[in-house]
Protein backbone atom coordinates (compact mmCIF):
# COMPACT_ATOMS: atom_id res chain seq x y z
CA UNK A 1 0.00 0.00 0.00
CA UNK A 2 2.51 2.77 1.20
CA UNK A 3 5.29 1.91 -2.15
CA UNK A 4 2.30 2.57 -4.39
CA UNK A 5 2.00 6.12 -3.16
CA UNK A 6 4.59 7.60 -4.73
CA UNK A 7 3.96 6.64 -8.22
CA UNK A 8 0.30 7.20 -7.64
CA UNK A 9 1.11 11.09 -6.80
CA UNK A 10 3.85 11.19 -9.47
CA UNK A 11 1.53 9.97 -12.29
CA UNK A 12 -1.31 12.56 -10.14
CA UNK A 13 1.21 15.71 -10.54
CA UNK A 14 1.87 15.16 -14.29
CA UNK A 15 -2.03 14.93 -14.71
CA UNK A 16 -2.63 18.43 -12.99
CA UNK A 17 0.61 19.44 -14.84
CA UNK A 18 -0.75 18.61 -18.15
CA UNK A 19 -4.28 20.14 -17.31
CA UNK A 20 -3.11 23.63 -16.65
CA UNK A 21 -0.76 23.60 -19.44
CA UNK A 22 -4.19 23.00 -21.69
CA UNK A 23 -5.95 25.86 -19.97
CA UNK A 24 -3.69 28.26 -21.39
CA UNK A 25 -4.91 27.44 -24.90
CA UNK A 26 -8.38 26.55 -24.28
CA UNK A 27 -8.89 29.78 -22.81
CA UNK A 28 -6.74 32.54 -24.03
CA UNK A 29 -8.83 34.12 -26.88
CA UNK A 30 -11.60 34.84 -24.17
CA UNK A 31 -8.86 35.83 -21.79
CA UNK A 32 -7.49 38.18 -25.04
CA UNK A 33 -10.85 40.07 -25.24
CA UNK A 34 -11.46 40.28 -21.85
CA UNK A 35 -8.12 42.27 -21.51
CA UNK A 36 -8.82 44.47 -24.17
CA UNK A 37 -11.66 45.65 -22.76
CA UNK A 38 -9.86 46.88 -19.83
CA UNK A 39 -7.09 48.55 -21.84
CA UNK A 40 -4.59 46.16 -22.57
CA UNK A 41 -2.88 45.96 -25.74
CA UNK A 42 -2.71 42.66 -27.44
CA UNK A 43 -0.37 41.36 -30.29
CA UNK A 44 -1.56 41.33 -32.77
CA UNK A 45 -3.94 44.81 -31.57
CA UNK A 46 -6.82 43.75 -34.26
CA UNK A 47 -9.68 41.64 -33.40
CA UNK A 48 -9.89 40.10 -37.38
CA UNK A 49 -6.03 39.32 -37.19
CA UNK A 50 -6.28 37.29 -33.97
CA UNK A 51 -9.77 35.74 -35.14
CA UNK A 52 -7.95 33.07 -37.58
CA UNK A 53 -4.77 32.38 -35.33
CA UNK A 54 -4.41 29.28 -33.63
CA UNK A 55 -5.06 29.35 -29.87
CA UNK A 56 -1.56 28.17 -29.36
CA UNK A 57 0.06 31.04 -31.24
CA UNK A 58 -1.94 33.50 -29.32
CA UNK A 59 -0.93 32.23 -26.17
CA UNK A 60 2.67 32.23 -27.20
CA UNK A 61 2.80 36.09 -28.29
CA UNK A 62 1.14 36.73 -25.10
CA UNK A 63 2.54 35.67 -22.51
CA UNK A 64 1.80 38.68 -20.10
CA UNK A 65 -1.64 37.53 -19.64
CA UNK A 66 -1.60 34.32 -20.08
CA UNK A 67 -2.31 33.96 -16.03
CA UNK A 68 -5.48 35.07 -16.57
CA UNK A 69 -6.67 31.26 -18.46
CA UNK A 70 -6.60 29.71 -15.04
CA UNK A 71 -8.89 32.33 -13.50
CA UNK A 72 -11.92 32.98 -16.01
CA UNK A 73 -15.13 32.79 -14.61
CA UNK A 74 -17.08 30.63 -17.55
CA UNK A 75 -13.49 29.13 -18.97
CA UNK A 76 -13.88 26.52 -21.76
CA UNK A 77 -11.45 24.49 -19.48
CA UNK A 78 -11.35 25.16 -15.78
CA UNK A 79 -8.70 24.56 -13.88
CA UNK A 80 -7.87 21.67 -11.21
CA UNK A 81 -8.29 24.77 -8.77
CA UNK A 82 -11.67 25.94 -10.03
CA UNK A 83 -12.95 22.97 -10.12
CA UNK A 84 -11.56 21.68 -6.68
CA UNK A 85 -13.18 24.84 -5.09
CA UNK A 86 -16.76 24.44 -7.11
CA UNK A 87 -16.77 20.51 -5.67
CA UNK A 88 -15.82 21.81 -2.42
CA UNK A 89 -18.56 24.94 -2.51
CA UNK A 90 -21.18 22.31 -3.44
CA UNK A 91 -20.68 20.17 -0.86
CA UNK A 92 -19.35 20.80 2.09
CA UNK A 93 -20.33 24.37 2.11
CA UNK A 94 -23.61 23.80 0.54
CA UNK A 95 -24.58 20.83 2.89
CA UNK A 96 -22.59 22.14 5.98
CA UNK A 97 -23.27 26.28 6.11
CA UNK A 98 -26.01 27.29 3.30
CA UNK A 99 -29.32 27.58 4.72
CA UNK A 100 -30.45 24.68 2.56
CA UNK A 101 -28.16 22.28 3.63
CA UNK A 102 -28.56 19.38 6.06
CA UNK A 103 -27.15 21.10 9.13
CA UNK A 104 -29.75 23.06 8.90
CA UNK A 105 -32.75 21.74 7.64
CA UNK A 106 -31.96 17.85 8.15
CA UNK A 107 -32.38 16.91 4.46
CA UNK A 108 -29.56 17.32 1.64
CA UNK A 109 -30.29 20.76 -0.49
CA UNK A 110 -31.50 20.27 -4.03
CA UNK A 111 -28.47 22.09 -5.52
CA UNK A 112 -25.55 20.53 -3.96
CA UNK A 113 -23.21 17.77 -5.88
CA UNK A 114 -23.92 15.19 -2.39
CA UNK A 115 -27.59 15.52 -3.03
CA UNK A 116 -27.50 14.47 -6.84
CA UNK A 117 -24.45 11.75 -6.07
CA UNK A 118 -26.85 10.14 -3.68
CA UNK A 119 -30.18 10.22 -6.70
CA UNK A 120 -27.43 8.24 -9.06
CA UNK A 121 -25.92 5.92 -5.89
CA UNK A 122 -29.84 5.09 -5.36
CA UNK A 123 -30.86 4.17 -8.81
CA UNK A 124 -27.60 2.48 -9.62
CA UNK A 125 -27.90 0.46 -6.49
CA UNK A 126 -31.01 -0.96 -7.46
CA UNK A 127 -30.36 -1.10 -10.94
CA UNK A 128 -26.94 -2.74 -10.28
CA UNK A 129 -28.68 -5.69 -7.93
CA UNK A 130 -31.92 -5.89 -10.42
CA UNK A 131 -29.39 -6.38 -13.24
CA UNK A 132 -27.16 -9.26 -11.31
CA UNK A 133 -30.05 -10.94 -9.96
CA UNK A 134 -31.40 -11.19 -13.38
CA UNK A 135 -27.90 -11.93 -15.02
CA UNK A 136 -27.37 -15.30 -12.59
CA UNK A 137 -30.85 -16.34 -13.05
CA UNK A 138 -29.98 -16.07 -16.98
CA UNK A 139 -27.09 -17.91 -16.35
CA UNK A 140 -28.38 -20.32 -14.49
CA UNK A 141 -31.23 -21.12 -16.77
CA UNK A 142 -28.43 -20.97 -20.01
CA UNK A 143 -26.64 -23.85 -17.99
CA UNK A 144 -29.72 -26.04 -17.65
CA UNK A 145 -31.40 -25.83 -20.17
CA UNK A 146 -30.26 -26.48 -23.76
CA UNK A 147 -33.50 -24.33 -25.47
CA UNK A 148 -32.20 -21.10 -23.21
CA UNK A 149 -28.75 -22.40 -24.88
CA UNK A 150 -29.35 -22.04 -27.81
CA UNK A 151 -31.80 -18.85 -27.82
CA UNK A 152 -30.71 -16.69 -24.61
CA UNK A 153 -27.57 -15.24 -25.46
CA UNK A 154 -27.80 -14.06 -28.88
CA UNK A 155 -30.75 -12.47 -28.20
CA UNK A 156 -28.62 -10.93 -24.66
CA UNK A 157 -25.80 -9.76 -27.33
CA UNK A 158 -27.90 -8.13 -29.57
CA UNK A 159 -29.50 -6.19 -26.91
CA UNK A 160 -26.05 -5.13 -26.50
CA UNK A 161 -25.53 -3.86 -29.83
CA UNK A 162 -28.55 -1.24 -29.36
CA UNK A 163 -26.68 2.18 -28.18
CA UNK A 164 -28.06 2.55 -24.57
CA UNK A 165 -28.69 6.72 -25.18
CA UNK A 166 -31.06 6.11 -27.85
CA UNK A 167 -32.68 3.42 -25.64
CA UNK A 168 -32.99 5.60 -22.36
CA UNK A 169 -35.69 7.97 -23.03
CA UNK A 170 -37.59 5.44 -24.79
CA UNK A 171 -37.69 3.55 -21.84
CA UNK A 172 -38.29 6.83 -19.66
CA UNK A 173 -41.52 7.35 -21.90
CA UNK A 174 -42.88 3.84 -22.28
CA UNK A 175 -42.78 3.92 -18.20
CA UNK A 176 -44.19 6.86 -17.83
CA UNK A 177 -47.07 5.94 -19.95
CA UNK A 178 -47.92 3.38 -17.60
CA UNK A 179 -47.62 5.31 -14.42
CA UNK A 180 -43.80 3.79 -13.13
CA UNK A 181 -41.74 7.43 -12.53
CA UNK A 182 -39.17 8.21 -10.12
CA UNK A 183 -36.09 5.62 -9.77
CA UNK A 184 -37.37 2.40 -11.60
CA UNK A 185 -36.82 3.83 -15.13
CA UNK A 186 -32.92 4.95 -14.35
CA UNK A 187 -32.37 1.16 -12.69
CA UNK A 188 -34.07 -0.43 -15.06
CA UNK A 189 -31.98 1.42 -18.07
CA UNK A 190 -28.86 0.82 -15.30
CA UNK A 191 -30.11 -3.19 -15.02
CA UNK A 192 -30.21 -3.13 -18.77
CA UNK A 193 -26.45 -2.43 -18.90
CA UNK A 194 -25.92 -4.60 -16.28
CA UNK A 195 -27.10 -7.95 -17.00
CA UNK A 196 -25.00 -8.80 -19.58
CA UNK A 197 -20.97 -8.95 -18.42
CA UNK A 198 -22.77 -11.46 -15.32
CA UNK A 199 -24.43 -13.45 -17.74
CA UNK A 200 -21.39 -14.01 -19.99
CA UNK A 201 -19.20 -14.17 -17.23
CA UNK A 202 -21.30 -16.64 -15.06
CA UNK A 203 -22.20 -19.03 -17.86
CA UNK A 204 -18.61 -19.34 -18.02
CA UNK A 205 -18.13 -19.40 -14.55
CA UNK A 206 -21.00 -22.03 -14.06
CA UNK A 207 -19.36 -24.33 -16.65
CA UNK A 208 -16.17 -24.83 -15.03
CA UNK A 209 -16.62 -27.92 -13.27
CA UNK A 210 -15.25 -30.44 -15.34
CA UNK A 211 -16.25 -34.00 -16.50
CA UNK A 212 -14.83 -36.07 -14.09
CA UNK A 213 -16.09 -33.74 -11.23
CA UNK A 214 -19.72 -34.31 -12.76
CA UNK A 215 -19.60 -37.42 -12.73
CA UNK A 216 -18.17 -37.82 -9.19
CA UNK A 217 -21.89 -36.00 -8.31
CA UNK A 218 -23.56 -38.46 -10.27
CA UNK A 219 -21.58 -41.28 -8.51
CA UNK A 220 -23.25 -39.63 -5.47
CA UNK A 221 -26.99 -39.58 -6.73
CA UNK A 222 -26.66 -35.39 -6.26
CA UNK A 223 -29.34 -33.76 -7.56
CA UNK A 224 -29.73 -30.83 -10.18
CA UNK A 225 -30.07 -28.00 -7.20
CA UNK A 226 -27.82 -29.79 -5.68
CA UNK A 227 -24.57 -29.82 -8.18
CA UNK A 228 -25.50 -26.22 -8.48
CA UNK A 229 -25.06 -25.04 -5.31
CA UNK A 230 -22.81 -27.38 -3.98
CA UNK A 231 -20.65 -27.25 -6.90
CA UNK A 232 -20.83 -24.74 -10.11
CA UNK A 233 -22.04 -21.68 -7.78
CA UNK A 234 -18.62 -22.23 -5.98
CA UNK A 235 -16.15 -22.77 -8.96
CA UNK A 236 -18.11 -19.69 -10.30
CA UNK A 237 -16.86 -17.03 -7.28
CA UNK A 238 -13.65 -15.81 -9.13
CA UNK A 239 -16.00 -15.16 -12.42
CA UNK A 240 -18.89 -13.90 -10.75
CA UNK A 241 -16.47 -11.57 -9.21
CA UNK A 242 -14.63 -10.31 -12.19
CA UNK A 243 -18.39 -9.93 -14.18
CA UNK A 244 -19.95 -7.85 -10.82
CA UNK A 245 -17.06 -5.26 -11.62
CA UNK A 246 -17.81 -4.76 -15.22
CA UNK A 247 -21.73 -4.36 -14.52
CA UNK A 248 -20.97 -1.95 -12.06
CA UNK A 249 -19.25 0.41 -14.11
CA UNK A 250 -21.98 -0.12 -16.67
CA UNK A 251 -24.15 0.23 -14.12
CA UNK A 252 -23.57 3.60 -13.45
CA UNK A 253 -23.39 4.36 -16.69
CA UNK A 254 -26.67 3.55 -17.19
CA UNK A 255 -27.73 5.45 -14.26
CA UNK A 256 -26.54 8.32 -15.86
CA UNK A 257 -27.61 8.24 -19.26
CA UNK A 258 -30.60 7.48 -17.72
CA UNK A 259 -31.42 10.70 -15.61
CA UNK A 260 -30.67 13.28 -19.23
CA UNK A 261 -34.07 12.64 -20.35
CA UNK A 262 -35.40 12.48 -16.87
CA UNK A 263 -33.99 15.45 -15.71
CA UNK A 264 -35.47 15.13 -11.86
CA UNK A 265 -31.70 14.97 -10.10
CA UNK A 266 -29.01 13.07 -10.37
CA UNK A 267 -25.26 13.77 -11.67
CA UNK A 268 -26.43 13.12 -15.53
CA UNK A 269 -29.11 16.11 -14.88
CA UNK A 270 -26.60 18.14 -12.97
CA UNK A 271 -24.34 17.31 -16.27
CA UNK A 272 -26.91 18.29 -18.83
CA UNK A 273 -27.95 21.54 -17.01
CA UNK A 274 -24.43 22.62 -16.73
CA UNK A 275 -23.84 22.32 -20.64
CA UNK A 276 -27.32 24.21 -20.99
CA UNK A 277 -25.98 27.10 -19.00
CA UNK A 278 -22.08 27.03 -19.97
CA UNK A 279 -21.16 25.91 -16.83
CA UNK A 280 -18.00 23.56 -17.31
CA UNK A 281 -16.82 24.01 -13.89
CA UNK A 282 -19.71 22.63 -12.46
CA UNK A 283 -19.79 19.44 -15.28
CA UNK A 284 -16.30 19.13 -14.14
CA UNK A 285 -17.27 18.58 -10.62
CA UNK A 286 -20.14 16.27 -11.39
CA UNK A 287 -17.79 14.35 -13.45
CA UNK A 288 -15.30 14.06 -10.54
CA UNK A 289 -18.59 13.02 -8.16
CA UNK A 290 -19.18 10.53 -10.71
CA UNK A 291 -15.74 8.95 -10.53
CA UNK A 292 -15.80 8.96 -7.16
CA UNK A 293 -19.09 7.13 -6.86
CA UNK A 294 -17.49 4.65 -9.26
CA UNK A 295 -14.18 4.21 -6.83
CA UNK A 296 -16.76 3.47 -3.97
CA UNK A 297 -18.41 1.24 -5.92
CA UNK A 298 -15.68 -0.76 -7.34
CA UNK A 299 -14.19 -0.92 -3.33
CA UNK A 300 -17.11 -2.14 -1.89
CA UNK A 301 -17.39 -5.04 -4.24
CA UNK A 302 -13.58 -5.76 -4.39
CA UNK A 303 -14.41 -5.95 -0.21
CA UNK A 304 -17.28 -8.29 -0.66
CA UNK A 305 -14.76 -10.34 -3.04
CA UNK A 306 -12.02 -10.67 -0.34
CA UNK A 307 -14.13 -11.86 2.78
CA UNK A 308 -16.04 -13.76 0.04
CA UNK A 309 -12.55 -15.91 -1.09
CA UNK A 310 -10.81 -15.98 2.14
CA UNK A 311 -13.89 -17.72 3.65
CA UNK A 312 -13.67 -20.15 0.77
CA UNK A 313 -9.97 -20.57 1.49
CA UNK A 314 -8.03 -19.15 -0.89
CA UNK A 315 -4.82 -18.08 0.66
CA UNK A 316 -3.36 -15.36 -1.68
CA UNK A 317 -5.37 -12.06 -1.38
CA UNK B 1 -5.41 -68.70 -1.92
CA UNK B 2 -8.35 -66.12 -2.36
CA UNK B 3 -12.34 -67.38 -1.67
CA UNK B 4 -13.36 -68.74 -4.88
CA UNK B 5 -16.07 -66.70 -7.02
CA UNK B 6 -17.82 -69.32 -7.24
CA UNK B 7 -18.80 -69.87 -3.40
CA UNK B 8 -19.12 -66.29 -2.32
CA UNK B 9 -21.91 -64.53 -3.04
CA UNK B 10 -22.08 -62.49 -6.68
CA UNK B 11 -21.29 -58.58 -5.81
CA UNK B 12 -21.00 -58.05 -9.65
CA UNK B 13 -21.69 -60.02 -11.92
CA UNK B 14 -21.83 -59.47 -16.19
CA UNK B 15 -23.08 -61.54 -19.03
CA UNK B 16 -22.25 -61.16 -22.42
CA UNK B 17 -21.95 -57.23 -22.05
CA UNK B 18 -21.73 -55.39 -24.66
CA UNK B 19 -21.29 -51.64 -24.86
CA UNK B 20 -20.47 -49.35 -28.34
CA UNK B 21 -19.99 -45.98 -28.53
CA UNK B 22 -21.26 -43.87 -31.62
CA UNK B 23 -18.73 -41.45 -33.09
CA UNK B 24 -18.04 -39.32 -35.74
CA UNK B 25 -16.04 -41.66 -37.23
CA UNK B 26 -18.54 -44.73 -36.79
CA UNK B 27 -19.17 -46.89 -34.25
CA UNK B 28 -16.49 -47.76 -31.78
CA UNK B 29 -16.70 -51.38 -29.76
CA UNK B 30 -15.81 -50.14 -25.93
CA UNK B 31 -16.73 -53.56 -24.51
CA UNK B 32 -17.47 -56.76 -26.16
CA UNK B 33 -19.00 -60.35 -24.72
CA UNK B 34 -17.60 -59.51 -21.40
CA UNK B 35 -18.65 -61.96 -18.57
CA UNK B 36 -17.38 -61.65 -15.47
CA UNK B 37 -18.77 -62.49 -11.84
CA UNK B 38 -16.79 -60.62 -8.78
CA UNK B 39 -17.10 -62.29 -5.17
CA UNK B 40 -17.41 -60.15 -1.54
CA UNK B 41 -14.45 -59.38 -0.28
CA UNK B 42 -12.37 -59.79 -3.34
CA UNK B 43 -10.14 -57.18 -4.95
CA UNK B 44 -10.02 -57.44 -8.46
CA UNK B 45 -7.85 -55.42 -10.98
CA UNK B 46 -8.66 -54.68 -14.74
CA UNK B 47 -5.19 -54.43 -16.45
CA UNK B 48 -4.98 -53.56 -20.47
CA UNK B 49 -3.45 -50.57 -22.35
CA UNK B 50 -5.36 -47.63 -23.39
CA UNK B 51 -8.84 -48.18 -25.30
CA UNK B 52 -9.30 -51.73 -23.77
CA UNK B 53 -12.23 -50.32 -21.74
CA UNK B 54 -11.27 -51.49 -18.58
CA UNK B 55 -12.04 -47.74 -16.97
CA UNK B 56 -15.53 -48.41 -19.81
CA UNK B 57 -16.79 -51.19 -17.47
CA UNK B 58 -15.99 -49.59 -14.00
CA UNK B 59 -17.81 -47.07 -15.01
CA UNK B 60 -20.91 -49.46 -16.32
CA UNK B 61 -20.45 -51.01 -12.89
CA UNK B 62 -21.08 -47.41 -11.21
CA UNK B 63 -24.07 -46.93 -13.51
CA UNK B 64 -22.15 -43.92 -15.59
CA UNK B 65 -22.36 -45.55 -18.84
CA UNK B 66 -24.57 -47.64 -19.88
CA UNK B 67 -24.27 -51.17 -21.95
CA UNK B 68 -25.97 -51.63 -25.39
CA UNK B 69 -26.38 -55.21 -24.83
CA UNK B 70 -26.21 -57.85 -21.79
CA UNK B 71 -26.88 -57.96 -18.32
CA UNK B 72 -24.97 -56.61 -15.47
CA UNK B 73 -25.94 -56.23 -11.65
CA UNK B 74 -24.56 -55.36 -8.94
CA UNK B 75 -25.34 -56.79 -5.30
CA UNK B 76 -28.44 -58.19 -7.47
CA UNK B 77 -29.86 -54.92 -8.37
CA UNK B 78 -29.26 -52.72 -12.14
CA UNK B 79 -26.33 -50.40 -11.84
CA UNK B 80 -28.33 -47.24 -11.74
CA UNK B 81 -30.67 -48.61 -8.84
CA UNK B 82 -27.35 -49.81 -6.48
CA UNK B 83 -25.87 -46.25 -7.18
CA UNK B 84 -28.71 -44.66 -5.39
CA UNK B 85 -28.69 -47.56 -2.92
CA UNK B 86 -25.50 -45.52 -2.00
CA UNK B 87 -23.97 -49.86 -2.85
CA UNK B 88 -20.09 -48.47 -4.29
CA UNK B 89 -17.58 -45.25 -3.50
CA UNK B 90 -15.52 -44.18 -6.57
CA UNK B 91 -12.25 -42.92 -6.78
CA UNK B 92 -11.14 -40.90 -9.63
CA UNK B 93 -7.45 -40.84 -10.93
CA UNK B 94 -7.94 -37.16 -9.94
CA UNK B 95 -8.16 -36.39 -5.99
CA UNK B 96 -11.10 -34.08 -7.20
CA UNK B 97 -11.26 -32.42 -3.94
CA UNK B 98 -12.90 -28.68 -3.82
CA UNK B 99 -10.13 -26.25 -3.02
CA UNK B 100 -12.83 -23.97 -1.26
CA UNK B 101 -13.80 -27.11 1.17
CA UNK B 102 -11.53 -27.98 3.94
CA UNK B 103 -10.27 -31.49 4.14
CA UNK B 104 -13.15 -32.72 6.20
CA UNK B 105 -15.47 -30.44 4.00
CA UNK B 106 -14.80 -32.56 1.07
CA UNK B 107 -15.18 -35.84 3.06
CA UNK B 108 -18.17 -34.38 4.43
CA UNK B 109 -19.54 -33.48 0.77
CA UNK B 110 -21.07 -36.34 -0.25
CA UNK B 111 -22.73 -36.85 3.37
CA UNK B 112 -24.40 -33.76 3.07
CA UNK B 113 -25.52 -34.46 -0.15
CA UNK B 114 -26.80 -37.79 0.56
CA UNK B 115 -29.01 -36.28 3.85
CA UNK B 116 -26.52 -37.25 6.90
CA UNK B 117 -27.56 -35.83 10.30
CA UNK B 118 -24.89 -33.18 11.51
CA UNK B 119 -23.38 -35.77 14.21
CA UNK B 120 -23.18 -38.49 12.02
CA UNK B 121 -21.49 -36.48 9.71
CA UNK B 122 -18.90 -35.53 11.82
CA UNK B 123 -18.36 -39.12 13.25
CA UNK B 124 -17.89 -40.20 10.12
CA UNK B 125 -15.59 -37.76 8.96
CA UNK B 126 -13.50 -38.79 12.31
CA UNK B 127 -13.40 -42.30 11.29
CA UNK B 128 -12.60 -42.03 7.74
CA UNK B 129 -9.20 -39.87 8.46
CA UNK B 130 -8.36 -42.51 11.25
CA UNK B 131 -9.39 -44.98 8.73
CA UNK B 132 -6.79 -43.68 5.73
CA UNK B 133 -4.18 -42.25 8.67
CA UNK B 134 -5.21 -38.22 7.92
CA UNK B 135 -6.45 -37.71 11.23
CA UNK B 136 -5.19 -33.75 12.57
CA UNK B 137 -5.91 -32.84 8.72
CA UNK B 138 -9.19 -31.97 8.84
CA UNK B 139 -9.08 -28.74 9.21
CA UNK B 140 -6.60 -28.19 6.23
CA UNK B 141 -7.04 -27.02 2.55
CA UNK B 142 -6.58 -29.33 -0.13
CA UNK B 143 -3.49 -26.99 -1.26
CA UNK B 144 -1.89 -27.39 2.13
CA UNK B 145 -1.29 -30.96 1.54
CA UNK B 146 0.67 -32.93 -0.65
CA UNK B 147 -0.53 -35.22 -3.95
CA UNK B 148 -0.72 -38.77 -2.21
CA UNK B 149 -2.64 -37.47 0.75
CA UNK B 150 -4.70 -35.58 -1.86
CA UNK B 151 -5.94 -39.02 -2.93
CA UNK B 152 -6.01 -40.42 0.71
CA UNK B 153 -8.76 -38.12 1.46
CA UNK B 154 -10.23 -38.56 -1.44
CA UNK B 155 -10.59 -42.60 -0.53
CA UNK B 156 -11.92 -41.79 2.55
CA UNK B 157 -14.51 -40.01 1.22
CA UNK B 158 -15.45 -42.79 -0.86
CA UNK B 159 -15.39 -44.99 2.40
CA UNK B 160 -17.40 -42.17 4.19
CA UNK B 161 -21.26 -43.35 3.74
CA UNK B 162 -20.19 -47.41 3.97
CA UNK B 163 -20.39 -48.34 0.97
CA UNK B 164 -19.41 -52.28 0.31
CA UNK B 165 -17.96 -51.92 -3.05
CA UNK B 166 -14.77 -49.91 -3.76
CA UNK B 167 -14.16 -48.60 -7.56
CA UNK B 168 -10.81 -47.14 -8.18
CA UNK B 169 -9.82 -45.72 -12.01
CA UNK B 170 -6.38 -45.66 -11.55
CA UNK B 171 -6.66 -43.59 -8.35
CA UNK B 172 -2.34 -43.61 -7.78
CA UNK B 173 -1.78 -43.22 -11.55
CA UNK B 174 -0.72 -39.67 -11.02
CA UNK B 175 2.26 -40.43 -8.17
CA UNK B 176 5.30 -41.13 -8.04
CA UNK B 177 6.72 -44.78 -7.72
CA UNK B 178 7.78 -44.13 -3.80
CA UNK B 179 4.32 -42.68 -2.76
CA UNK B 180 2.63 -45.05 -5.02
CA UNK B 181 4.96 -47.91 -3.32
CA UNK B 182 3.23 -46.48 0.28
CA UNK B 183 -0.33 -45.85 -0.68
CA UNK B 184 -0.28 -49.41 -2.40
CA UNK B 185 0.75 -51.23 0.99
CA UNK B 186 -1.59 -49.07 2.87
CA UNK B 187 -4.75 -49.62 0.49
CA UNK B 188 -4.13 -53.56 1.09
CA UNK B 189 -4.13 -52.85 5.00
CA UNK B 190 -7.97 -50.86 4.81
CA UNK B 191 -8.92 -54.06 2.24
CA UNK B 192 -7.67 -56.39 5.03
CA UNK B 193 -9.64 -54.16 7.59
CA UNK B 194 -13.09 -53.33 6.14
CA UNK B 195 -13.58 -56.27 4.02
CA UNK B 196 -14.82 -54.20 1.29
CA UNK B 197 -15.02 -55.24 -2.21
CA UNK B 198 -13.15 -53.58 -4.45
CA UNK B 199 -12.65 -52.94 -8.45
CA UNK B 200 -9.12 -51.29 -9.37
CA UNK B 201 -8.49 -50.08 -12.82
CA UNK B 202 -4.59 -49.69 -14.01
CA UNK B 203 -1.92 -49.94 -16.16
CA UNK B 204 0.82 -50.79 -13.74
CA UNK B 205 1.69 -54.61 -14.16
CA UNK B 206 3.45 -54.34 -10.53
CA UNK B 207 0.47 -52.70 -8.93
CA UNK B 208 -1.82 -55.13 -10.23
CA UNK B 209 -0.09 -58.57 -9.27
CA UNK B 210 0.80 -56.72 -5.52
CA UNK B 211 -3.21 -55.79 -4.83
CA UNK B 212 -5.24 -58.33 -6.21
CA UNK B 213 -6.67 -61.50 -5.99
CA UNK B 214 -7.47 -61.74 -9.37
CA UNK B 215 -6.30 -59.97 -12.50
CA UNK B 216 -8.54 -59.19 -15.60
CA UNK B 217 -5.99 -58.48 -18.27
CA UNK B 218 -8.10 -56.81 -21.38
CA UNK B 219 -6.75 -55.76 -24.74
CA UNK B 220 -8.92 -53.26 -27.41
CA UNK B 221 -10.26 -52.92 -30.46
CA UNK B 222 -12.59 -54.13 -29.24
CA UNK B 223 -12.63 -54.20 -25.48
CA UNK B 224 -12.23 -57.33 -24.10
CA UNK B 225 -11.08 -59.64 -20.98
CA UNK B 226 -8.52 -62.36 -22.51
CA UNK B 227 -7.15 -63.85 -19.42
CA UNK B 228 -8.23 -64.32 -16.04
CA UNK B 229 -5.89 -64.33 -13.37
CA UNK B 230 -6.39 -65.70 -9.99
CA UNK B 231 -3.37 -65.08 -7.67
CA UNK B 232 -1.55 -67.53 -5.41
CA UNK B 233 -0.65 -64.93 -3.32
CA UNK B 234 -1.25 -64.51 0.29
CA UNK B 235 -3.40 -62.05 1.46
CA UNK B 236 -1.32 -60.57 3.87
CA UNK B 237 2.02 -58.90 0.88
CA UNK B 238 4.67 -56.94 2.70
CA UNK B 239 6.40 -55.09 -0.12
CA UNK B 240 9.37 -57.58 -0.77
CA UNK B 241 6.77 -59.98 -1.97
CA UNK B 242 7.27 -58.86 -5.23
CA UNK B 243 11.10 -60.30 -5.28
CA UNK B 244 9.42 -63.98 -4.61
CA UNK B 245 9.28 -66.43 -7.28
CA UNK B 246 5.65 -66.49 -7.50
CA UNK B 247 4.90 -62.84 -7.86
CA UNK B 248 7.39 -62.99 -10.72
CA UNK B 249 5.34 -65.51 -11.86
CA UNK B 250 2.63 -63.90 -12.06
CA UNK B 251 3.92 -60.83 -13.68
CA UNK B 252 5.01 -62.50 -16.26
CA UNK B 253 1.69 -64.33 -17.09
CA UNK B 254 0.18 -60.95 -17.24
CA UNK B 255 2.85 -59.48 -19.52
CA UNK B 256 2.01 -62.96 -21.67
CA UNK B 257 -1.45 -61.84 -21.77
CA UNK B 258 -1.50 -57.88 -22.81
CA UNK B 259 1.60 -59.25 -25.28
CA UNK B 260 -1.15 -61.83 -27.14
CA UNK B 261 -3.92 -58.76 -26.85
CA UNK B 262 -1.43 -56.70 -28.96
CA UNK B 263 -0.24 -59.19 -31.40
CA UNK B 264 -3.94 -60.11 -31.97
CA UNK B 265 -4.57 -56.32 -33.64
Amino acid sequence: MRRSVLPVLTVLAVLLAVWYAACLPMNIREVLTEAERAGATIDPPAAIDRRDMSRLALALRNPAHAGLSWSQDRARLPAPHQVAAEFWQTTVVEEGYSRRGIVQTGSLSNRSLVYHAWVTLSATAIGFVIGAALGIALAIGIVHNRAMDLSVLPWAVISQTIPIVALAPMVVVVLNAVGVQGLLPKAIISAYLTFFPVTVGMVKGLRTPDAMQLDQMRTWSASVPQVLWKLRLPAAMPYLFASLKIGVAASLVGTIVGELPVQRGGLGARMLAGSYYGQTTQIWAALFMAALLAALLIWAIVAIERRTLRRMGVAAL
Amino acid sequence: MSVSPATAAPVISARALNLTFRTADGPVDALRDVNLTIGKGEFVSFIGPSGCGKTTFLRCIAGLETPTAGTLTVNGMTPDDARRARAYGYVFQAAGLYPWRTIGGNIRLPLEIMGFSRADQAARVKRVLDLVDLSGFERKYPWQLSGGMQQRASIARALAFDADILLMDEPFGALDEIVRDRLNEELLGLWARTAKTIGFVTHSIPEAVYLSTRIVVMSPRPGRITDIIDSPLPRERPLDIRDTPEFIAIAHRVREGLRAGHLED
